[in-house]
């Protein structure tokens, strides 16, 4: 049975294309704008920067605690700073880096992150990062950003690039459906309400949007008419949009690629906990590492495409 | 900033050391013997080196830089950032205490002038200064950026990330300096790390290196700086290896680790303030 979907695509593209395409363009903006990366100028997208502007390009080796100090002071001479690199060796590898340098001390650096989550594929989970957004969050001053599509990672790019303070932005490698605006404006910490409903609410962010919008016609199909929330910014979260449709709803689930704990989800359910305690079934990945596979494969076994989200929405329900 | 005589610059350094020795004491923790050790240092800096300006802007932009990599000296750097005009020297009294912009290592949460970047965890200072190094290229800047390492934090494998990143991109408008006073925490830096040949270290990573050889004379720390100075603008990054003793001004606190941390008691303040003579007035 053919779905009838919400939103569809007719190209795919990796999001880490999105970031390097928007970096090009914040760059011919802003001359302030400087690029940072610790030998993976390729599979961060950043070469076409780095060939426009060569004098405002750093390649720092393969050296990641320098590259966030470097980062850092640059900001002091009114410079906009975007590091780049694996999203494991740009979180967890300089944790404290980023901590007193960047975070504590207010710095207006872009932390750029790539091949988040499983669906980096075949490396496996010592590439893998699942602890990112629970890590970035925690920081105090720390705006932390995962978006969905091409589309939506060029304008969140070129959004960072105006924003003035420290931000944590996530992409991923693999070719993923482009199935919102190229023409979208972005805005930070507003959540997207892409699909109304009354039943249950489907809270998601990154790669995990495209699946929930997957996840919404596949339950219409039962009869269920879920809303779909795009939470493109982790932090600082759009509480009111979140309770506004809960309090509508009764129910709802997160979906992200990372770790249950520490998540998206359980941002959610803070603030759901405060103001409105509802049912909250969690779509992620539940206290493990990941493997060598494909993206498909992976986010079938670890339980985070559609079909995952459609049982968790029922059993959401079932709770009501 | 109007140039001081040796003898004035030598009274500066005895009320810092009168300054952090008060201050550590007040709240009975900070480390006192680095910046015991690093009192000329700090003096030669901001009253004879620097072009800077105590009507503090974060961006610096025409201005000299410094930054404290080890972030413990904070006492002296507190000092000397009121001594030469950028906060009341008043406010030395509230260091370390609740709601202070003297944090125990320093920080630019509280807006304390002076700072550009939080410190205490070893090892990313470097990074920094070069970071603010190469925007002051890209500025067309023609100021310098000064830090200051510890030698026990040249353990932290970062600052090889830094010295090789300094040399390949040739910053050439930074001046590093390391507090080689041979002590660190746990004892001196040869028992609990050799540090081997300095010297030939930073060389082979490709950086213009210069000693001073006696760190805790004044004449010298300001040739030292000149000479440093003197080197930059020539394709290379520029260290200056300072001698220095830890502890140095106070006869039973010099030469040892065991002021790395620890604050003198009363006795051990009166003791110690009888040798340092208040020149400029306690805060
Ligand atoms: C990353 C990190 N590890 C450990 C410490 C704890 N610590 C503070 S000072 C110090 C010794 C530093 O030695 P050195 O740089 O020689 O300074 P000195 O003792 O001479 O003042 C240590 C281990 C720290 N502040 N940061
Ligand atoms: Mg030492």
């Amino acid at each position: 049975m053919s779905l009838d979907l919400k939103f569809t695509y007719t190209e795919k593209k990796d999001t880490r294309s999105g970031f390097g395409d928007g970096f090009l363009e914040a760059g011919r903006r802003n001359p302030n704008v400087v690029g940072l990366c610790a030998d993976l100028i390729g599979s961060l997208k950043m070469g076409d920067f780095q060939k426009e502007f060569p004098d405002r390009f750093f390649q720092t080796g393969i050296a990641e605690a320098n590259m966030i100090g470097l980062a850092a002071g640059m900001t002091l001479g009114g410079k906009i700073p975007f590091a780049g690199t694996f999203a494991n060796f740009a979180t967890g590898r300089v944790y404290d880096q980023i901590r007193q340098s960047v975070a504590y001390s207010d710095k207006n650096v872009k932390i750029c992150a790539s091949h988040a989550g499983l669906t980096l594929g075949e490396d496996g989970a010592t590439h893998q990062i699942l602890e990112d957004l629970g890590m970035m969050k925690m920081l105090p001053h720390m705006t932390v950003i995962n978006p969905c599509d091409y589309n939506q990672t060029k304008a969140a790019t070129l959004a960072i690039a105006e924003y003035e303070g420290p931000v944590y932005l996530r992409f991923g490698r693999p070719s993923w459906p482009i199935f919102t605006p190229a023409d979208q404006k972005f805005e930070i910490g507003k959540a997207w309400k892409m699909i109304d409903g009354k039943d249950v609410t489907i809270f998601a962010t990154g790669h995990l949007v495209w699946e929930a919008v997957v996840a919404e016609a596949m339950l219409r199909q039962e009869g269920i008419h879920a809303e779909v929330i795009n939470i493109h910014t982790i932090k600082p979260l759009d509480q009111e949009a979140i309770l506004e449709s809960v309090k509508k709803t009764g129910c709802a689930v997160s979906a992200e690629e990372h770790q249950i704990n520490g998540g998206l989800g359980d941002s959610i359910a803070q603030t759901l906990i405060r103001h409105n305690p509802a049912p909250l079934e969690y779509v992620g990945v539940n206290d493990s590492f990941g493997e060598s596979g494909t993206p498909t494969q992976l986010l079938e076994k670890y339980g985070l495409n559609a079909e995952n989200i459609v049982k968790a929405a029922k059993r959401a329900l079932a709770r009501k | 900033m109007e140039k001081q005589s040796i003898e004035q610059l030598q009274n500066i350094c005895t009320q810092l050391r009168r300054d952090v020795l008060r201050m550590v004491h007040a709240v009975q923790s900070g480390h006192p013997g680095a910046p015991l050790g690093c009192a000329e240092f700090f003096v030669a800096l901001y009253f004879d080196q620097l072009h800077h300006n105590p009507d503090f802007k974060m961006n610096g932009s025409g201005e000299d830089l410094f930054f404290l990599s080890n972030g413990h000296l904070s006492a002296g750097w507190y000092s000397v950032l009121a001594r030469s005009g950028y906060f009341p020297v008043e406010e030395l009294k509230t260091f370390r205490k609740l709601n202070s912009r003297l944090q125990g290592h320093p920080a630019t949460h509280e807006h304390l002038p002076g700072i550009r970047i939080a410190s205490g965890s070893l090892g990313q200072g470097l990074s920094v200064a070069l970071g603010a190094a190469q925007a002051k290229k890209l500025n067309q800047d023609d100021k310098l950026v000064y830090i200051l390492m510890g030698d026990g934090e040249l353990q932290e494998g970062q600052v090889w990330e830094a010295a090789m990143y300094a040399a390949h991109y040739g910053v050439d408008n930074l001046i590093a300096t390391v507090d080689y006073n041979g002590q660190q925490i746990d004892g001196p830096t040869t028992k609990v790390m050799d540090l081997k040949n300095l010297k030939a270290k930073w060389e082979a990573f490709g950086w213009e290196v210069i000693e001073t050889k006696n760190g805790n004379d004044l004449k010298s720390v300001i040739e030292g700086l000149e000479l440093a100075k003197s080197l930059t603008g020539k394709g290379k990054p520029v260290m200056n290896l300072l001698y220095t003793e830890m502890g140095y001004g106070v006869d039973f606190m010099v030469g040892t680790h065991k002021w790395h941390g620890s604050p003198p008691n009363d006795e051990q303040l009166a003791k110690a303030l009888g040798q340092l003579e208040e020149t400029l007035g306690d805060y």
